[in-house]
């Protein structure tokens, strides 16, 4: 057997590590979009920059570590990409008044169905259209934080990577950020009774 | 009890979201169940908050576009 020259052997071991990379993101490519629809403002935004994305991860593919998570660095490049376009310059007001406590949204709902038992049920007086517009209301710093852990299913320290922020930050924000969420939840079934 | 609260169900209260994203010690998590336990109040809210994380999450998550993932595709860098 003829011995295959050492410069077209590491080619092809770098073509074949490409490939894999490759269907091992577009794999993952619905789970980005899902979280990538709700960092954007719009869905016309979302398709973009899940694009530019992959662009970019195509194109530097070399520098993902192998044996790391994936999902979340594709995440990263979307937020630094969604940042570099100017759109996540405006801070979130800190003065945002808080509710009270955790359970109002549930003592709202509950209450204005006379004491339903089944939680399940109270739930489901919030519709599909409800959520994601009391989500898209949260302010973007909030938001994002939400979106990564509860749709996106993160782990703090995974949040905190891909956003650059402090692990007490992702806790702190997703403690406010779930309030604000419930808050917004509670005033969408306010008007829908009005 | 080794810690007094001077009410229990708020002290819950303070636990349920560290509690369903499972970051309490095994101590406040005991501490957590105990109380849920004995208190239906707090358990329907317990009950209520995860529901309301499942709910969210399924109704946000909505399918990729089918010609975005042509797209996508369409952007592997070809082999030489």
């Amino acid at each position: 057997m003829a011995e295959v020259p050492s410069d077209a052997t590491r080619i092809a071991a770098d073509a074949r590590g490409r490939v894999r990379f490759e269907e091992e993101a577009l794999a993952l490519a619905d789970q980005v979009y899902s979280v990538a629809r709700h960092l954007a403002g719009s869905r016309e935004e979302a398709e973009d920059l899940v694009q530019e994305t992959y662009a970019r991860a195509f194109r530097s593919w070399r520098s993902f570590q192998p044996g790391t998570n994936l999902r979340a660095w594709l995440l990263r490049i979307l937020t630094n990409l969604n940042i570099d376009r100017g759109r996540r310059q405006q801070r979130a007001p800190q003065t945002q008044a808080l509710e009270a406590n955790d359970y109002f949204l549930y003592d709202k709902l509950a209450h204005d169905d006379g004491g339903v038992t089944d939680e399940d049920r109270v739930v489901e007086r919030l519709s599909q259209d409800d959520i994601v517009s009391a989500l898209s209301a949260v302010p973007h710093d909030f938001r994002d934080v939400i979106v990564l852990v509860d749709i996106g299913d993160f782990s703090y320290q995974d949040t905190a990577q891909i956003l650059n922020i402090p692990i007490g930050t992702v806790m702190s924000r997703l403690h406010r950020g779930r309030r604000i969420l419930k808050r917004e939840l509670a005033e969408s079934v306010a008007e829908d009774v009005r | 009890m080794t810690e007094t609260h001077d009410d229990p169900c708020a002290h819950c209260e303070e636990m349920m979201q560290p509690y369903l994203d499972h970051i309490l010690s095994d101590e406040e998590m005991r501490e957590a169940e105990m109380h849920l336990d004995e208190c239906e109040w707090c358990r329907r809210r317990y009950r209520f908050e995860e529901s309301l994380r499942r709910y969210v999450r399924q109704a946000v998550t909505q399918p990729m576009p089918p010609e975005l993932k042509q797209k996508l595709a369409a952007l592997r860098i070809p082999l030489e």
